[in-house]
């Protein structure tokens, strides 16, 4: 092998072969391009014409060097270049490999195993003993050097943990080390403080090369939820480069498919080691994250385990009729809404709606009836798991709700009236809280001094009352009572939601209550105290690649454990589900910072990568092959071949050198900005592409004939139609569609619909056409017309009735009472006059004043009849004689007033001109 | 690719079918003129009704028409109008420079030149005239018989590389059709143009161009030949003669429109790319055309 420099040539001699190079130079350069022979009548005129300038008849240089260059990359690729070729170093010793094995290592583990299966297989070569210790799986006696073929055989089975190594266990492991051996420390790049004594224990024993990916590490915090988002941090072990990071929410979605949810990038600083993504989610959404991740990254640090922490829980939240405007103070929801927003995701509105967002909770404060219908859609509700919190107040107590028989929806019946206490009229003073007792759910809660209670409801007693009672005043009468329904649960507070009875709206014990009561969410992080004593079940265990795996197996974990939120070889990652309650452990907690290993100067630092042998003959030959395509383009261009009227072979060319460059077409944001453009400068009729060819091109005819007649004829001036893919295309930009139906289109896509939906309710106008001229019979008679109905279903149409007289249609531009296409005109249906609408005394048509139509359907293929080539000449036979021009013409009148109503709205059905109408109208 | 004269004749006929019948005005009432149905707009020999004028004294009794009379006491004849035929004679280039066509999405010019003819021969006869072809082959006359002939004729090519217009055998003061190129030598056409105007003959001259002879989109080291080969020319750099070549071109076209203009012929220039209707409906004015 010759080497020169970084470049070795494995067959060196070829390259004497470039000593033709010179000749090749002279033969070519006595060659000029052959000239073309072309048939051309018109010579006549050019007898007689010299060439202005005599034009070396030689090949020009420059294309002469490139054929050279394409000969020469030839002949150099095929003598054999290798970039970086090897060259072997041979040590002696056993040798201790040695992996970090944590979460860090997971992203590229399969390049960690295969560096160190080349160490092996260089220490196998040179006759080392070897041995294979991760350390977040030690051994329990010091390293045993054996064969490194033996070794080698023990790395497929290698994994790393999803935690750091014990720093205590490694302090121990490296104490027992003896004897002399180099080491090879796979790092993960990660600082820890362990290292540098393993490191100096290390050195003792021979060389320590270390070996680290230049990759950052990279990691995910838990997520925290603040003002309403979720935040997600993502961590880097070193600064550089500013980047974005993509960080995938990931749940499970309605139809418990697991999915990804929400994604959102996370740009980092050039010189910051942390980024922020920020998700912005619905709350049903957001309650069904089950995990964030770094996309593309495969390693439990990239994986952030949500636990109830994040999870809000809905509440609704209902109150009587508010008869006057009344103070917020004085609102019946002002204070549940302040306990309650930091904590939870109100809903407000009708009940009807209420019911239908499916919350966990609903708090009526103060309603005394429900509608029967509303109440059996409660019921189901709450017999379904969910919870409803009422609370007291003067039109409960003033109402019959629950009085001769328990209300299904409240706890207790009630007495009529309540009891007023402490107040001017009344004997007593204002009633504090007795304790509460060990079986109600408020058990342990501290009463402040100063929570009493001047007015409330009073249960009606009862032999279930006392089961029923979680709360009481000092004098036994009950203050909170439940009843389970269902699944669910019927809580009444006998007080009012505001301060009006009492003043527990005011103290904390209200917000302690209601958390109590599952209306609100706890605070996310436990601490060690509640922790303690309790026993966790871990539920999904996560590994070092941030898979997720089931672990009933696995024993139960202590609260004080899990309180301590490392993860270990007992406690992996995962989610700990206690009794009410779920935690996330993950492998970074909220203060985790990452920062890269610093290794002192005389340890060698390898990057993971070998520089290992680069063949480039590949290279060099694809070079010839892009110079010899250049070179065929610029011969044709030189010949004249490129241009003119059989320049085919030039264009094949031209095809040819972009498929070899792998040119990809501009940029799709350019060109929908350029569409964008194109479709607003100018009024643009729009068509919809149905993807038969032959009705689209109709179509597009159709369009271009109404355009150019309504050029001639108004001041509408369109340009070029456009056909449209409502999947892909933006409908905004377009005041009118027109839409043929072919039997066999594909029905839109929901987005697609919903694109539709928004263009009509914002004033755009669709023409459908089923272009079979029976729609009168209301379409089920045609294939068209069932794909019409099919197609409507799922759009936000009015009611609809055939085009009546005096519609503004008939008289946007020219009056007219027919509207045919191809076919003479049947019935066409557009939104229906509103109800009550009446012709006043002497007027020619009714007062309608509002909207245009977002719809016009009809079946007579008007595109048809409007359709002309570039000439003018129109391209499908409408009728007989002069009666089919007629109906042609009528047709494009149609047209014309279809344009001038989408664009000028109503503005003929203003009364305003009703005189100058009824002189035309020779009345 | 030639025209059979059976894919010609069906061809022009579909060009020739949204016409009306072309009448050809005669200009003078001459020796070539014949009986024909041109409404001379004044009484005289003919089949359609012209208008009832009372009898006067030299009228025969067979004159009389009796159905008008009947309804008042007078007498009254009913006359005719004057009605007259014209002759057209067509010269169509047959050269072997017509046959050229610069891609392969449009006819070659002889295809575009011998419909257009045809088509316009087609209406000519429908309008009740006689059409024939200059020179000495086909003589006008009326009547189908006559399309087969001219279709047949007309499918004919010679050997020639640049057509030579055909002005012998015209008949006087009739009218004439030359469609070609035009872009040989422009002696011959100046020739036969003046002899034609010598015997009072008036007509269309079309030009049928290739879009690419308008263009002359070629750039490079080229040898241009005429389609029979026989004149080559031979360039380093064909773009640097683009404009010298349009140059040449117009100087023929404008050239053309004087010759046309001194003999009271008309002009136009067709290109292949467009459709034969256009020049039809030219020609179809031109012929029709009062002087």
């Amino acid at each position: 092998m010759l080497t020169l420099g970084p470049l070795g040539f494995t067959a060196p001699w070829l390259l004497l072969g470039l000593l033709v190079l010179p000749i090749l130079w002279l033969l070519l350069r006595a060659v000029p391009p052959a000239p073309t022979r072309r048939r051309f009548p018109g010579v006549a005129l050019l007898l007689g014409l010299t060439d202005s300038d005599s034009q070396t008849d030689r090949t020009p240089w420059w294309l002469l060097l490139l054929r050279l260059l394409a000969v020469a990359a030839i002949i150099t690729a095929f003598a054999g270049p290798v970039l970086n070729p090897q060259k072997q170093t041979a040590g002696t010793g056993p040798l201790l490999i040695l992996a970090d094995g944590t979460w860090a290592d997971a992203g590229d583990w399969a390049r960690r195993i295969d560096r160190m299966d080349a160490a092996l297989a260089d220490a196998a070569r040179d006759g080392r003993t070897a041995a294979l210790v991760t350390l977040t799986d030690l051994p329990p006696e010091p390293p045993v050097f054996q064969d490194a073929q033996a070794v080698r055989q023990r790395l497929a089975s290698l994994t790393p943990a999803p935690y750091a190594p014990d720093a205590e266990a490694l302090a121990a492991w490296a104490a027992q080390l003896d004897g002399d051996f180099d080491t090879f420390w796979l790092s993960d790049g990660l600082a820890r403080d362990s290292r540098a004594d393993l490191l100096a224990a290390l050195e003792r024993h021979g060389t320590v090369t270390a070996f680290e990916s230049p990759q950052p590490v990279r990691a995910l915090r838990p997520a925290t939820f603040e003002d309403g988002a979720v935040s997600v941090t993502v961590l880097r072990s070193a600064p550089g480069r500013a980047t974005q990071t993509a960080v995938t929410a990931i749940g499970l979605d309605p139809a418990g498919v697991e999915r990804r949810l929400a994604s959102a990038p996370a740009a980092f600083d050039a010189e910051a080691t942390s980024a922020t993504a920020t998700f912005d989610l619905p709350p049903e959404l957001r309650n069904r994250v089950t995990r964030f991740e770094i996309a593309g990254l495969r390693s439990a640090g990239a994986v952030s385990l949500t636990d109830d922490g994040l999870k809000r829980r809905e509440v609704a939240l209902l109150a009587g009729a508010t008869p006057r405007e009344a103070l917020d103070l004085l609102s019946p929801l002002h204070y549940l809404r302040q306990a309650l927003s930091p904590t939870a995701d109100l809903i407000d509105g009708p009940l009807a709606d209420v019911l239908l967002a499916n919350p966990d909770v609903i708090i009526l404060s103060d309603v005394a009836t429900l509608t029967d219908i509303e109440a059996e859609a409660m019921l189901d509700w709450v017999e379904a798991g969910g919870l409803l919190v009422r609370f007291a107040g003067p039109r409960l107590a003033a109402s019959d709700v629950s009085r001769s028989d328990e209300d299904p929806l409240m706890p207790v019946r009630l007495r009529v009236g309540g009891r007023s206490i402490g107040g001017a009229m009344s004997w007593g003073e204002p009633k504090a809280l007795a304790p509460f007792a060990d079986t109600s759910p408020f058990a342990g809660l501290p009463i402040p001094e100063d929570v009493t209670v001047s007015a409330q409801v009073m249960a009606q007693p009862d032999p279930t009352l006392a089961s029923r009672v979680i709360a009481q005043l000092a004098d036994g009468t009950p203050l909170v009572t439940r009843k389970s329904a269902g699944d669910g649960a019927v809580v009444l507070f006998h007080v009012t939601a505001n301060a009006e009875w009492s003043t527990l709206p005011l103290s904390g014990l209200f917000v302690q209550m209601l958390e109590r009561l599952a209306v609100s969410t706890r605070p996310s992080a436990p601490d060690a105290d509640e922790l303690t004593g309790t026993t966790w079940q871990i539920e999904e265990v996560l590994d070092a690649f941030g898979t997720l795996d089931r672990a009933d197996t696995l024993p139960g974990v202590a609260g004080e454990d899990l309180a301590s939120a490392r993860p270990s070889a007992t406690l992996p990652p995962g989610l700990y589900a206690g009794e009410d309650r779920r935690i996330a452990l993950n492998v970074t907690d909220r203060d985790t910072e990452l920062a890269a290993a610093v290794w002192p100067a005389r340890i060698t630092v390898e990057g993971l990568d070998v520089q290992r042998e680069t063949l480039l003959k590949g290279w060099l030959l694809a070079a010839a092959l892009v110079l010899l395509t250049l070179d065929i383009l610029a011969s044709l261009a030189l010949s004249g071949r490129l241009r003119g009227p059989r320049a085919g072979s030039g264009a094949a060319a031209g095809v040819l050198l972009t498929l070899a460059l792998g040119m990809t077409p501009g940029d799709a944001q350019a060109q929908d900005d350029t569409f964008a453009i194109t479709a607003t400068s100018d009024v643009v009729l729009a068509y919809v592409i149905t993807g038969d060819t032959r009705v689209d091109e109709i179509s597009d005819a159709g369009l271009y004939g109404l355009s150019n007649i309504l050029f001639q004829r108004t001041s509408i001036e369109p340009s070029f139609p456009v056909g449209i893919d409502i999947e892909t295309d933006d409908l905004a930009l377009f005041p009118f569609l027109y839409w043929p139906i072919t039997a066999d289109q594909q029905l839109p896509t929901r987005e697609a619909y919903g694109k539709l939906n928004r263009y009509l309710r914002t004033g755009g106008m669709i023409l459908f056409d089923t272009r079979d001229a029976d729609l009168a019979r209301f379409g089920s008679a045609s294939p068209e017309g069932r794909k019409l109905q099919a197609i409507a279903r799922g759009l936000d149409i009015p009611p609809l009735e055939p085009i009546p007289e005096d519609h503004v249609l008939t008289r946007t531009f020219y009056l007219l009472q027919d509207f045919p296409g191809r076919h003479p005109g049947r019935d066409v249906w557009v939104e229906a006059a509103p109800a009550g609408a009446e012709r006043a005394e002497g007027m020619p048509f009714r007062d309608l004043n509002d909207g245009v139509t977002p719809v016009v359907i009809g079946g007579n293929d008007w595109a048809a009849a409007w359709a002309t080539d570039q000439l003018g000449n129109p391209l499908v036979p409408v009728g007989r004689g002069q009666a089919g021009q007629r109906q042609r013409e009528i047709a494009l009148r149609f047209g014309v007033n279809l344009i001038m109503h989408v664009l000028t709205g109503n503005y003929k059905s203003d009364q305003v001109h009703v005189p100058a109408l009824l002189d035309r109208l020779g009345q | 690719m030639t025209d059979t004269p059976l894919s010609l004749r069906s061809g022009a006929e579909t060009l020739a079918a949204p016409f009306p019948p072309l009448l050809a005005e005669a200009e003078h009432l001459a020796a070539t003129v014949l009986v024909g149905d041109h409404g001379r707009r004044r009484a005289g020999v003919g089949d359609t009704f012209w208008q009832y004028r009372p009898a006067q004294n030299h009228d025969g009794l067979r004159a009389i028409d009796w159905r008008r009379s009947a309804r008042s006491d007078a007498q009254f004849i009913q006359e005719k109008e004057w009605q007259i035929a014209q002759s057209v004679q067509l010269w169509v280039d047959g050269a072997a420079s017509m046959s050229f066509a610069s891609t392969k999405d449009i006819p070659t010019k002889a295809e575009r030149a011998r419909r257009l003819a045809l088509a316009a021969a087609i209406l000519l006869l429908r309008g009740g005239e006689r059409v024939g072809l200059a020179g000495d082959t086909l003589p006008p006359r009326r009547g189908e018989a006559q399309l087969t002939q001219l279709a047949t004729l007309l499918s004919q090519d010679t050997d020639s590389d640049f057509g030579t217009p055909e002005a012998s055998g015209l008949l006087r003061h009739s009218r004439a059709l030359f469609i070609s190129d035009f872009l040989g030598d422009i002696e011959t056409t100046e020739a036969a143009l003046t002899r034609a105007a010598d015997r009072d003959v008036r007509g269309a001259l079309v030009q049928v161009l290739d879009p690419a002879e308008e263009a002359f989109p070629y750039d490079g080291r080229t040898i241009f030949e005429s389609m029979s080969g026989s004149v080559t020319h031979e360039t380093l750099k064909a773009r640097d003669l683009r404009d010298r070549y349009l140059e040449r071109l117009a100087e023929r076209k404008d050239r053309l429109a004087t010759l046309a203009r001194a003999t009271g012929w008309q002009v136009h220039t067709h290109h292949t790319d467009a459709p034969a209707s256009a020049a039809l409906l030219w020609i179809y004015a031109a012929l029709e055309r009062r002087p």
